[in-house]
Formats: structure tokens, sequence, C-alpha cells
């Protein structure tokens, strides 16, 4: 058993003159003191990557940097997943008895620690370095490969996919950490530079600078009691060109073994917080972990089905498209935002009832997934 | 194992293939084994360069120098007749379904297999 003892996040957007070590502690303080617990009773760390400052030991010289000598530490990759795998394995850690408090943090100033040709390029290096990067693609492009694929086969349109960017803004606003305020409308989308098509800017998640953290830990720590109920992953390739069909992504794999290891259902869940990088990354998760038919999100979001006081919350904090994307810390901010919602602490976004949440995160070309299923206790 | 090809990665004209002489599974990314059984006693193949076009998307915005001289450029993944999928360039106006061949360009300094629609 493991619990979500706490849980920290900054703004999401530009923090001029913070290093990625700098918004990990600037995290890393917030989670441990929202658990009610001092740097020294950390005995485990568990840290993404940072693209700005690459290290062989990152966990370590954050250890170093932040006062904390740790029985258990290093560091974890599997792209955009990575927040959820690392919360995985302090869940299995604590449950196994090896850490009593696991700290989780990601963070890098990845919008003003480099340029944005040179995050573009970094992230796509994630392709095959003789078969596909050779050929130029970017990130964006991976994913509007897909997103051309998923429209041939399901009839989606742009406009569909431009719906989730304006929900996603929508829930940006009313929090005071999002990165974008201003609201978008479809035509908005719509009339966004095409970046690689059918994927427009706005389809796109930004770069950010931010970090995120939590604290897992045995037992609770004080009055909020979010337990991990159950997780599990997928990983079915890691280049899109060796992708399998549409049917037979990870996230469909991850989530039913997800729900074998928690006893969950869909109908269950109350609250949901689903990998964003890309509007199409988005509508096929949704499809994919059952939250809606297939081709058929899109309808769900346009008759308020994802709104705050809809029948399944989506992502209220703005998500990674609207909230940011600081790399491991972007979607760690969905676990954030998720543990304030379960607790009653959302302020004006608070949602009626959190009781149950899914968490899903995906890494690469939705090569690697994470499915989770967090529960309140009384 | 059969020697092997060069191909358009290496800078040669060519888009080459493997096949398991073991289980008869066929791979594009070049190993010294078959990846779903181990075995290493493959073949190397040189493809047709027909094929079928799985998916596109048109980069408008590149990252590089290099690239961005190309810019709008179409990334298809292509299936090969020849039974694997690979990733090239192709014509701005192609459409998935549609029936390819492969010919070769330079692309940022670089070789690249380039798909039109079959005539």
């Amino acid at each position: 058993m493991s619990f979500v003892t706490g849980v920290g996040l900054t703004s999401y957007g530009k923090h001029d003159g913070l290093s990625s070590l700098d918004l990990m502690s600037k995290a890393a303080e917030l989670a441990i003191t929202d658990a009610g617990l001092k740097r020294s009773d950390i005995d485990g760390i568990l840290c993404g990557y940072s693209t700005v400052s690459p290290h062989i030991m990152l966990a370590t010289v954050f250890a170093e940097h932040f006062g904390i000598r740790p029985s258990y530490a290093h560091a974890v990759q599997v792209g955009g997943a990575t927040g959820l795998a690392m919360t995985m394995l302090a869940h299995h850690l604590v449950d196994a008895g090896v850490a009593k408090h696991v700290l989780v943090v990601g963070g890098e100033n990845r919008l003003t620690g480099q340029s944005r040709d040179a995050s573009i390029q970094a992230l796509a290096q994630v392709g095959h370095p003789d078969y596909e990067v050779t050929l130029g693609p970017t990130i964006p492009a991976y994913y509007g490969l897909v997103a051309t694929r998923y429209m041939h086969e399901y009839g989606l349109t742009q406009e569909d996919l431009a719906e989730f960017a304006v929900l996603m803004r929508k829930h940006a606003l009313t929090h005071p950490g999002a990165q974008f305020h201003d609201p978008i409308t479809v035509a908005d989308v719509m009339a966004s530079k095409p970046v690689a098509m059918p994927l427009k800017l706005l389809d796109c998640c930004p770069v950010s600078d931010g970090g995120a953290a939590c604290v897992i830990s045995r037992e609770p720590t004080g009055e909020q009691r979010v337990r991990v109920r159950g997780c599990a992953q997928a990983h079915t390739h890691q280049h899109v060109t060796a992708a399998p069909a549409l049917s037979e992504l990870g996230a469909e794999i991850s989530i039913a073994k997800a729900k074998a290891a928690s006893g969950i259902a869909i109908p269950d869940v109350r609250y949901a917080a689903v990998y964003d990088s890309f509007t199409i990354t988005l509508a096929m998760l949704l499809e994919d972990l059952g939250l809606a038919g297939r081709g058929e999100a899109a309808a769900r979001v346009r008759a308020g089905y994802f709104n705050r006081d809809g029948e399944m919350p989506l992502n209220t904090h703005g998500g990674l498209l609207s909230y940011g994307h600081c790399g491991v810390g972007g979607a760690m901010a969905h676990l954030v935002e998720t543990h304030l919602q379960m607790t009653g602490r959302a302020d004006n976004r608070q949602v009626r009832d959190a009781s149950v949440a899914l968490l899903h995160g995906d890494g690469g070309v939705l090569s690697s997934h994470v499915s989770m299923f967090l529960e309140r206790v009384r | 194992m059969s020697g092997p090809i060069a191909d358009w990665t290496k800078g040669s004209e060519a888009i080459v293939y493997q096949t398991c002489n073991g289980c008869g599974a066929r791979q594009y990314f070049r190993r010294s084994f078959c990846a779903p059984c181990g075995s290493p006693d493959l073949a190397e193949h040189r493809a047709s360069g027909a094929g079928t076009v799985y998916a596109t998307s048109l980069v408008c915005r590149a990252a590089t120098p290099e690239t961005r001289a190309h810019v709008p450029y179409n990334i298809v993944l292509v299936d090969a007749d020849e039974g694997f999928r690979m990733m090239a360039h192709g014509d701005n106006d192609l459409a998935i379904g549609d029936k390819v061949s492969a010919r070769f360009t330079q692309f940022a300094g670089r070789l690249v297999p380039y798909f039109a629609k079959a005539k």
C-alpha cells in the first residue's frame, strides 16, 4: 500500500534565471511541506531528466543540491511517461519496504534555458537516428503521422481536434499558475500557424519552465489520504515506424492491466488526468482508455462531458496544452492537480467528486504508457 | 547471413530490408539478428520501392537551418509491398492509401527516399 502524501507545483511559463535544479528544488520543498514532513524524513529520491542540463547522475546531483542523503536514489527516463512511471516505482518501493517516504521530482528550465529550436531538436531525437531523424521530422511530425492515420480510420476532423485545445485553455483560465490565460476558439486553433499538418500551433503544447513533485509514503502523514490503488505499464515500441496498429497501442494494454491490479472499472472513475502533448494525443488516449467510444471523444468535449462540472472532469489545471510542458514535470502537474481535487483543495476549480481518479501518461510516440488509479480513503 | 547491402542510410540509392531464414519475419531497421526470434540467420534484400501510403505529415516548422530550407516537406510512412513499413519523404499531395513508388533525392545534405504516386 502507498499514499500520495504531498504535492508541489510551480507556475509554468518563464522562470528567468532559474536552473533545472532550482525548479526541482522549489517543487520538492512544496511537496515535502505539503506532506507535513522534513527534508530529513525523505529516504528515497526519484527524479527525471533535464534536456537543458543532462547528467548521468541527476538524482544524486539533486540530492546534494537540495540537502538530502537518501538511502535510495536514481533517475528514470521514459519521456512524457516519466512522472507516472516514477510514481509507480515509488509506490512499489514503499510497498516493498525499501523506503518510507520517496520524493518524486521533475523540473526543467526548458523555455529560458535553451532556444526553442534546441528544444524541438532535442525532442526529435526520440526518433530512430538512421531511419527517421535523418529525414528531418519533429515531435509534432511523429504525432502528425499518427493523427492523419487516426483521422483516416475513425473519421475525426481538424475541428474535432481543436476542441481539445479549446477545452484545455478554458480550464487553464481558472488556474493562476498556467502559462496561458487568453481564451481561444476552434477558429483560433484552425487559423494558428501550421506546424506539422494536421497539427497547428494551438494543437501543440508549449515549451515551458517549471517544476512538480510529490511524496509517496507507506502510511498517511496527515488528514489527506490519497491511496495508489493500482498501476501498470506497457511498452510496445520506441519509433513510430515500428508502432503497432492503432487498435493495438500500449494505452489499451496498460489500462487493462491497471484495472486488473486495482479492481477499479472505468464507471467508478470520477476524475481523469490524461497526457495531452498534442490534441491528437488526448483524443486518442481518451478513446484508448475507454473514457469515450472510438471517434466520439470530440463529441463528448462539445457536450461538456469533460468540463469541470461535467460527468468526467479532465485536466482541470489546463493540461500540457495550456498549463504548460516543462518535460518530466509536465505530466506531473496532472498528478498534483488530481491530488488537489481529491483532497478538496482546488479552489475555484474544485469538482464535486474526485474520490476515484484515473491518470495516464505517454512517452515517446505513444511508445511508453503508464496507467494509474488513485482513491481517496477516509 | 548474406552480406550487408549499402542502403540510403549509407548514401546508396537503395531501400534494404532483412528476412529471417528461421521464422520468416521481416524487419526494416537493420540488426545482426531477427528481433522476433533472435536468429542470426538473416537474408538482406533490395526492396522494389513500391508501396502504399500509411500516414503523412506535412512539416511546416523545422528546427535546424538545414531542414528549414526545405519547408514545407512531407514526411510519410509507407507500407512497402515486401511487407515492412518505412519513413520517407513524399509529394506534398500524397494521401493515405495512395499507391506510390520510390526515387531518391537530397535533403539537408543527405540522400533520402522520396515517394510519388505510382504511374
